[in-house]
C-alpha cells in the first residue's frame, strides 16, 4: 500500500530548476506537498505569525510593512492585497489552515474564503448547505 | 497494568468550540450533534470513568509551524494552553497533563521503533480542544489528564493510514506495560468527509462516511489498507485526518463493540461520533 500512497504527486522539479506545483488528479484540489511547501513556505510562515494578537494588530494596521518583513514574491504580496484566497491556495503555495489566519486578522471567515473560492456568493453556498445555522 | 478502557472517534470542526461556548446546544441546527455527545460524556464519565485520555490529533499551523512537521510528536507536560488561532482564547480551563504516563509512552513507543517527537511545550488548538470538553467535565476543572499526540495530516508525505494502525497497536502494549492501574480512555480525531479549499471546498460524502464509521469497528483493516489519495478522492482532501481514528482502533482488541454512534453533516463537514469497548 505504500506504493499507492507514493502514486499520488504528479510533477516534480523541472529542467529549469523551478519548482512546479503537482497535480494529484483531484479537479478543483490542490495537495499542499513538498511542491507547495516550497513555494509557499514564507506566505505561511508570514501567516503563521498571525497567531500573536500583537502581529494582528501590525498586520492590519500596515499590511504592506508588515509584509516586508518576509520574503514574498510579488504575485503572492498582491493576492493577500486583493483577498484573492483561491490564489493563495492554488498558485502561491498556501496552506488553507494557514491562509485562514490571514482571512481571520482581516476578517474574512473560513466559509466566506470558501464561497469565494468556489466562485459563488456567501449567500449561493449557504444555500447548497444542509443546516446553515451550524456556523 | 494500566488499561485501555474505551476507544473513541470524533470529528474536531472548529465551529463547534464557539457554538459550544454560547451553549447553542438546543438550537434547531446544532442540536442533532449536541445530542449525539451528551450520552457519550455522560457514559464516560458514570461507567468508563477514565483518569488519562490519548487524545490524537493534529495541529492546524496554531502552534506547529512548516519550518519543522514531526511526523508523529507526543506532549509530557504537566499543563498545557490554548494555542490563538487568530480569535483569541476560549473560556477553558488549562488542560492538565500526565506527564509520567506521557514520558513511559514515548520510551516504550521509541523502543518498540515508533520514532516520536517529544515535546515539552505544546499549544493545544481545536483538533483537540473542540472535542475535548464535548466529552469530558471541566467545571470547574477538567476531570481527567491529557496526553496529546500530534499526527501530521497537513504536509505531504503523511503517514500511511497503516502506520496510524500500527502505532495504535504499539501504544496499546505500551499501556498494558505501565507500572500502575491505569483507566486510559483514547480518541481518534478530526474529518469525517471535508474538502476546506479551492473550487471543491465544500464536498462531503456521506455514503463514504457512514461506510467508515461502520468499518472502524467491524473491519480497519480495510481502512488502514486505503490510501490516502483514496481517501481524499473520495471524501475531501482534508477528510484524510481520518487516518487519525486508526491510531484510536489500533489501540483497541481486534474485535470491539460500538456502544454509541452520531453523525451529522450541517454545512461543510460530515460530524461523526462512534464509541467503541473492547468486546
Amino acid at each position: 500500500m505504500s506504493e499507492d500512497n507514493r502514486k499520488g504527486a504528479e510533477g516534480e522539479t523541472d529542467a529549469t530548476n523551478a519548482p512546479q506545483m503537482s497535480d494529484w488528479g483531484i479537479p478543483g484540489t490542490y495537495v499542499f506537498d513538498h511542491s507547495r511547501s516550497r513555494v509557499g513556505y514564507a506566505l505561511n510562515k508570514l501567516a503563521h505569525s498571525l497567531t500573536d494578537k500583537r502581529n494582528r494588530e501590525l498586520f492590519r494596521a500596515d499590511e504592506d510593512t508588515y509584509m516586508a518583513k518576509y520574503k514574498l514574491t510579488d504575485i503572492q504580496r498582491d493576492a493577500i492585497h486583493r483577498r484573492d484566497w483561491l490564489r493563495l491556495i492554488k498558485d502561491c503555495g498556501g496552506n488553507i489552515y494557514y491562509v485562514y489566519k490571514i482571512g481571520a486578522a482581516v476578517g474574512d471567515g473560513l466559509y466566506q474564503m470558501g464561497s469565494q473560492m468556489r466562485g459563488e456568493s456567501f449567500e449561493d453556498f449557504l444555500k447548497t448547505r444542509n443546516a446553515r445555522g451550524a456556523r | 497494568m494500566a488499561k485501555i478502557v474505551a476507544g473513541i472517534g470524533s470529528s474536531h470542526v472548529p465551529n463547534v468550540g464557539p457554538a459550544y461556548d454560547a451553549k447553542k446546544f438546543d438550537e434547531p441546527d446544532w442540536k442533532p450533534l449536541f445530542d449525539g455527545y451528551r450520552p457519550v460524556k455522560q457514559w464516560l464519565k458514570e461507567q468508563i470513568k477514565p483518569e488519562s485520555v490519548i487524545v490524537v490529533y493534529n495541529d492546524h499551523g496554531s502552534d506547529f509551524a512548516l519550518d519543522r512537521v514531526p511526523t508523529f510528536a507526543i506532549g509530557v507536560s504537566d499543563e498545557y494552553e490554548q494555542a490563538d488561532e487568530g480569535h483569541g482564547l476560549r473560556p477553558l480551563p488549562l488542560v492538565k497533563g500526565d506527564p509520567e504516563l506521557s514520558w513511559f509512552l514515548a520510551k516504550e513507543l521509541i523502543y518498540d521503533e515508533f520514532d516520536i517527537t517529544i515535546c515539552q511545550e505544546m499549544k493545544l488548538d481545536h483538533g483537540l480542544m473542540v472535542p475535548l470538553p464535548l466529552l469530558f467535565s471541566h467545571q470547574p476543572d477538567w476531570d481527567v489528564k491529557v496526553i496529546p499526540l500530534v499526527v501530521n495530516v497537513i504536509q505531504h508525505p503523511l503517514p500511511t493510514a497503516r502506520r496510524c494502525f500500527k502505532l495504535g497497536q504499539a501504544i496499546r502494549k505500551a499501556v498494558e506495560a505501565f507500572p500502575k492501574n491505569t483507566r486510559i480512555a483514547i480518541v481518534g480525531t478530526g474529518g469525517m468527509s471535508h474538502q476546506l479549499h479551492g473550487e471543491r471546498f465544500g464536498h462531503i460524502d456521506s455514503k463514504f462516511d457512514e461506510l467508515w464509521l461502520t468499518l472502524i469497528e467491524t473491519e480497519p483493516e480495510k481502512l488502514a489498507n486505503m490510501s490516502h489519495i483514496e481517501i481524499m478522492k473520495n471524501a475531501g482532501a482534508e477528510a484524510v485526518e481520518l487516518i487519525m481514528w486508526l491510531v484510536m482502533r489500533g489501540a483497541m482488541a481486534p474485535a470491539v463493540k460500538k456502544t454509541h454512534v452520531n453523525y451529522y453533516a450541517p454545512m461543510t463537514t460530515g460530524m461523526g461520533l462512534i464509541a467503541i469497548v473492547d468486546l
